[in-house]
């Protein structure tokens, strides 16, 4: 059934009916669900045809960047967070505040403050969130209760307690946490937590060797030290979920998708073993950084209206909803929480609630690769080849040396601007 | 028209071709690399400044430079003898008198070649797994406990070369019979009655015969296993602990993943240095020996 819409879609696609034709690129699972959305989207707007095209995740950022380089780009499309203070850079979208002004229904207030932050830049909107992710850990209620703890740990303290706890019940050839080497997310949610800025000065340099930085390695270290996780990469262990449900691990910190996929893959036995919870922070519940993508409008679209319309279409409350149920997703907006199909998931809960302590990841375009030296130096300092001094000392230099060109950019910029504000005067 | 004109001619069209698509963008890439050229200047092209050598000095100050090429040198000096010995093994038991179901096993040797190296690293990924792969599931019947092949830093290397050497040897065997097959059965013969054993029969016969082909297969395989590329990519990610990041690793993070294109540029052409380095001696050295 839904093969045969696709079929049907490409096939009229080429067909110039007279409509205004907008192209949306969305990427990978969603980009496929989302289609479903759009025949109610063309029924209530009948001048406008939708035009969707879906990119493969991995493929999508060099085939945007290559599309910007060739003139090439679509109407609007769905980007990963961390790539718009990028794109905004290339001066290739369209600020939206106009817009959102004039749009009642997509109001800044209802979403949660860091999705929606993510998308404003040097104080301009430039993307309207579409759905959110944070991650948080997925752990074993049974396991739990079998050391003698009763409820989630909520503080880094605790966690530890529970770890060990847990490490001493399961013995040597197994663990009590899973935290991937080939991802830098695990240690970045718990840098995040820190109340010092990943990055200082305009995003200038790296601020790794603050305090809370440095709290949160050594903690990343302990829990290597003290066997509490695998030295493993996500592709070592061939299949996370049966893992779990073997008890090699009993909390897993990782996004909403596993939601869905736990439920499909754990046995019917099982079941009842697994919980979310939210992210142990230092002193209480902690933050945790706001991924996921949003709608971004390209400035060389010469379709721009029709274009905000299918955003504004698609952020409403209630088709926020239907996405969910086709994708798993969680919406950005709280009141699209208040459905019950979100507000009775059990799963879900702790998301929702750690959703209101999520972080952005400083904006500035070279945070991906800064991502990455977070991974690098994490999987060092967790094998013990860097102490936790050295591994915030290594970090600040690697993050000092790929924000250089930023910095040369940003004193060029205030350099051109001093004399003309001297002239002003 | 004189002789010489005329050759000029008939070779334009496919000059003309070389000229644009190879020799026009080698000369844009070293352009390119004296410039920092990234994603800010695709923005703006003021952002684009000119760096002279700065790329290359840095490149050659970066640990993670020297790193990647202590990893592609350990690949190419264990892997590329391995590789010629495997394959020279393999095509001489094809060759044998003795062997039998010969085209099976041409083919069978031939196959990994022809397959896609994503498809078969999957596998072998399989294959390596710690806990459940059959490497060490057969390995514990000899009592040898699991070795954690992708995941330890001193294993990943080898595993990538065993994977390396599986994958390619086919290749250089199906020269290398080409090779054996030309050489002449009475020399063998004559070796045979003044009573000679096999071991000696290859080291003065096969062997000098073979020099050539053995020279160029070495100089094609160098060539290819300085390019490691698609198996540390699909197989470890150039972890653990970027132990598996060979230059070409190394260029395609910085170009095509962060769009440090004046850097990458740089690095495709120290490879190319460097390439060029090890090939010319190991021409000179052949053509001392008298090989060529």
């Amino acid at each position: 059934m839904a093969l045969c819409a696709l079929a049907l879609l490409g096939s009229c696609s080429h067909r110039d009916d007279g409509r205004e034709v907008v192209r949306f690129w969305a990427m990978g699972f969603e980009g496929e669900v989302v289609t479903q959305l759009i025949p109610e989207f063309e029924r209530r707007h009948p001048g406008i045809r939708v035009e969707v095209q879906q990119l493969p995740i991995t493929a999508a950022h060099e085939k945007l960047l290559t599309a910007f380089a060739g003139d090439a780009l679509p109407d609007v499309c769905a980007i990963g967070n961390t790539w718009i203070s990028e794109f905004a850079l290339l001066d290739a979208l369209t600020p939206l505040d106009p817009r959102l002004a004039q749009t009642p229904s997509v109001q800044a207030r209802d979403y949660f403050s860091g999705a929606w932050d993510t998308g404003v830049i040097d104080g301009r909107a430039y993307a309207v969130p579409w759905y959110v992710e944070t991650r948080l850990p997925f752990y074993r209620q049974d396991l739990l209760k079998q050391v003698g703890i009763a409820r989630p740990p909520t503080t880094w303290a605790e966690w530890k307690t529970a770890m060990a706890a847990i490490k001493r019940e399961v013995g040597p050839d197994r663990y009590a946490v899973l935290f991937p080497l080939n991802e830098p997310e695990p240690l970045l949610n718990l840098g995040i937590q820190s109340p010092d800025p990943l990055l200082r000065e305009d995003g200038r340099y790296g601020n790794f060797r603050s305090p809370g930085f440095k709290r949160a390695l050594s903690f990343y270290r302990e829990v290597f030290d003290r066997r509490w996780a695998p030295l493993a990469s996500n592709t070592q262990i061939a299949n996370v979920w049966n893992e779990f449900g073997r008890g090699y691990f009993s909390f897993y910190v990782n996004g909403p998708w596993n939601i869905a996929e736990f439920k499909r893959r754990l046995p019917a036995d099982l079941q009842p073993t697994w919980m979310t919870m939210p992210l142990p922070g230092e002193h209480g519940p902690g933050a945790s950084v706001a991924g996921g993508a949003s709608f971004v409008l390209f400035r060389s679209s010469q379709h721009q209206d029709a274009a905000w319309k299918l955003i504004a279409y698609l952020s409403e409350p209630e088709v926020q909803v239907r996405f969910h149920g086709l994708s798993g997703n969680l919406p950005p907006r709280r009141a699209a929480w208040d459905a019950p199909v979100l507000a009775n998931d059990v799963y879900a809960r702790a998301f929702r609630d750690q959703l209101e302590r999520a972080r952005p990841t400083p904006k500035v375009p070279e945070w991906e690769r800064i991502a990455m030296e977070i991974k690098l130096v994490g999987e060092q300092l967790a094998n013990g080849r860097l102490s936790v001094d050295e591994a915030a000392a290594e970090l600040d230099r690697r993050a000092d040396r790929i924000l250089e060109k930023r910095r040369w950019m940003l004193d060029r910029q205030a350099a051109a601007q001093m004399p003309a504000a001297g002239a002003s005067r | 028209m004189k002789p010489a004109t005329a050759g000029w001619v008939f070779a334009a069209p496919a000059l003309s071709v070389i000229g644009l698509f190879f020799g026009l963008p080698v000369l844009a890439a070293l352009a390119l690399s004296l410039t920092d050229f990234d994603i800010y200047s695709l923005a703006h092209i003021d952002n684009l400044r000119f760096v002279a050598f700065d790329n290359y000095v840095n490149l050659l100050r970066n640990p993670l430079f020297w790193s990647a090429l202590g990893n592609t040198l350990y690949f190419v000096v264990v892997g590329v003898p391995l590789s010629i010995a495997v394959s020279l093994g393999a095509a001489m038991l094809l060759h044998s008198k003795l062997g039998l179901f010969k085209p099976f096993f041409r083919t069978a040797f031939f196959a990994p070649v022809v397959t896609t190296v994503v498809a078969v690293a999957v596998i072998w990924r399989y294959l390596f797994h710690t806990r459940y792969g059959l490497v060490n599931w057969v390995l514990s019947w000899v009592g040898i406990d699991p070795v954690d092949w992708l995941g330890d830093p001193h294993w990943a290397m080898p595993t990538i070369i065993l994977f390396a050497v599986w994958k390619n040897f086919g290749y250089n065997m199906i020269i290398f019979l080409a090779g054996l097959q030309a050489i002449p059965e009475d020399l063998h013969e004559a070796a045979r009655i003044d009573g000679a054993s096999p071991g000696r029969q290859f080291r003065h016969i096969t062997l000098p015969i073979l020099g050539p082909v053995l020279l160029m297969v070495s100089i094609l395989t160098l060539a290819g296993y300085f390019q490691l590329f698609a198996e540390p990519y699909v197989i470890t990610q150039g972890g653990p602990l970027q132990s598996t990041v060979s230059v070409l690793y190394l260029m395609y993070e910085e170009g095509f993943k962060w769009w440090n294109l004046g850097n990458a540029s740089a690095v495709a052409f120290l490879l190319f240095v460097l390439m060029t380095a090890v090939t010319s001696g190991l021409m000179w050295v052949a053509r001392r020996k008298g090989v060529e």
